[in-house]
């Protein structure tokens, strides 16, 4: 009788997610294999691995060190391309009962609005036919490892706002920006993305760290630094977050070693609509379907019947 | 999860767990294991020592954190195991050779013990261990303590050869195959780092002749012609 009234429903634009709990690009692939692991239709949402219109073999050398409560990667974007991803992986998103969010990233400003463009195309061409495989664009303006793109657009307010405005008058598939924590203001970049009618901006990306071998006298990355993410990063993220949402009225989709349904529920109280989880997936193969489960336990303890009587109470 | 039914301690550094359960695994699989909840964050990527009908066992060797972790367990504690997990070694035509180096002789056992005719080259640095164990199993076994054990190994004896062990090792079978007449199909299993284990995360990418492969899925056993060494 109780569960029935528990109403843990997200929105973005006219999206609706069936809870705020979605999984992480960069860290699900594009859900096949975690699909084996466990049902898919108890996420909120699955966000692919980061593609860009041309396929990128990504980043030689050792890509993952772990860290005290944390890892860094360097894969580099590595990805079939965007039209790849369309015929290969897209019919499988067609059967996916979650929300499915493209993430797209970019080397120059027209890689970003091509790739744009030929998911956009896609998307009506499937609409025609009655199908649906994707509901919701991630630009990815804040990968670190890509030294041509990535991180050079996430960091300035002003270099940002172009991709973003490019990128919005290239798609009508509703937007949110996913931003860079090491953005010099990150609170303005996300007010920006807002002016330029993103639906929504995610945040946090990886911290951009670093690891020396010292036996070898060198990094253990050959792109010199890497991304950190998992628990290191939390208390930053959620930091973030709660300034972000002072600053915007879109949803913020908050993320940043979230390992819990404690985690997720500090992230909703600071404001975020939903939440994304990333490194917890290696730690926990049914990471997506624990998460889900865990939430509507600690809902239940509380007495809350809705995430709208928690979220932004800070 | 799984219990521990022994963690014993094989030389300065080195142990053998079996674990209980019912697995599937096949020769050269390996399984994500880890002895703790959140931290260390990952699972370290374990090859099948070998299998009975109680469990699987694991020879591995304390490289960090995780390891060291394991090797403090005790019979009775739970580990979680992810797997039977990759692709593990083609089926092995004609004469075969199994070439191990270091801990990389861990998959070489479940291998052999599934192989009616084998001849062993165990190298190692500073200790021999898991001598008896690999020669109980009725092959040719050659040990090398301290020098090079692929010197041993003439690659136009055999039709199919097995090789796991540290990089250099592998990149010098590379090289010693492509100067051999050809005879041997010639594999390398290898021991890249890994986050998830199922193929999802690309933190195990392998530079291939074609592109680029996943240790977890694609390997962690491959062609040694095809790999291409940083």
């Amino acid at each position: 009788m109780i569960e029935t009234t528990l109403d843990t429903a997200c929105h973005i634009g006219e999206v609706t997610f069936k809870n705020p709990v979605v999984m992480a690009s960069g860290t699900f692939g594009f859900g096949k294999e975690y699909g084996k692991l466990y049902d898919l239709s108890k996420l909120g949402g699955v966000s692919g691995k980061g593609i860009t219109l041309h396929p990128k073999s990504g980043n030689s050398g050792i890509r993952v060190h772990e860290t005290p409560s944390g890892m860094l990667n360097s894969v580099g974007l590595e990805n079939p391309g965007v039209q790849a991803f369309l015929d290969e992986e897209c019919a499988f998103w067609e059967t996916l009962d979650t929300v499915r969010i493209v993430n797209l990233g970019g080397g120059t400003i027209q890689d970003y609005v091509d790739g744009a463009r030929l998911i956009d195309d896609d998307s009506q061409k499937r609409q025609s036919e009655g199908r649906k495989a994707v509901d919701l664009v991630e630009l990815n303006i804040s990968c670190p490892n890509v030294k041509a793109g990535g991180m050079a657009y996430g960091i300035k307010t002003c270099i940002a706002r172009e991709v973003v405005r490019e990128v919005r008058a290239a798609t009508t598939l509703p937007l949110m920006v996913k931003l860079s924590p090491n953005a010099e203001d990150i609170a303005d970049m996300a007010r920006m993305c807002e002016e330029e009618g993103a639906e929504a901006v995610s945040l946090i990306n990886t911290l951009s760290g670093m690891k020396i071998d010292v036996r070898k006298r060198r990094s253990v990355f050959e792109n010199l630094y890497a991304g950190l993410s998992g628990p290191a990063v939390k208390p930053i993220a959620l930091r973030m977050v709660h300034q972000v949402c002072q600053r915007v009225n879109i949803p913020v989709v908050g993320m940043g070693g979230i390992s819990s349904a404690e985690d997720m529920i500090e992230f909703i109280m600071a404001g975020a609509e939903a939440v994304q989880v990333g490194t917890y997936n290696f730690v926990n193969g049914q990471a997506g379907a624990d998460l889900a489960e865990g939430l509507e336990r600690f809902m239940l303890e509380e007495g809350i019947r809705s995430l709208n009587e928690i979220r932004g109470i800070l | 999860m799984a219990t521990i039914i022994s963690n014993r301690r094989v030389a300065e550094g080195i142990y053998v767990m079996h674990a209980e359960g019912r697995f599937e695994a096949k020769q050269g699989q390996f399984f994500m294991v880890r002895g703790w909840d959140n931290y260390p964050l990952l699972s370290r990527p374990l090859s099948v020592y070998d299998q009975d009908e109680r469990g699987v066992k694991f020879l591995y060797k304390v490289a960090g954190e995780g390891t060291r972790m394991l090797s403090r367990m005790q019979a009775g504690d739970d580990v979680t195991l992810l797997g039977p997990l990759g692709n593990g070694f083609p089926a092995a035509e004609g004469r075969t050779a199994l070439i191990g180096g270091g801990i990389g002789i861990a998959p070489l056992f479940y291998a052999a013990r599934h192989l009616e005719q084998a001849d062993l080259y165990l190298g190692y640095s500073v200790e021999v261990y898991e001598e008896h164990e690999f020669r109980s199993l009725g092959h040719p076994v050659e040990i090398d303590l301290g020098g090079i054990v692929l010197d041993r190994a003439n690659f136009d004896d055999y039709d199919t050869i097995f090789i796991c062990g540290p990089e250099p090792m592998l990149r010098a079978a590379q090289m010693k195959s492509a100067m051999s007449s050809g005879r041997a199909q010639v594999y390398v299993s290898l021991e890249n780092r890994m986050a998830c284990g199922i193929g999802a995360c690309l933190v195990c990418s392998v530079g291939c002749e074609n592109g680029r492969k996943k240790a977890c899925v694609d390997g962690p056993v491959f062609r040694a012609g095809e790999v291409v060494f940083a």
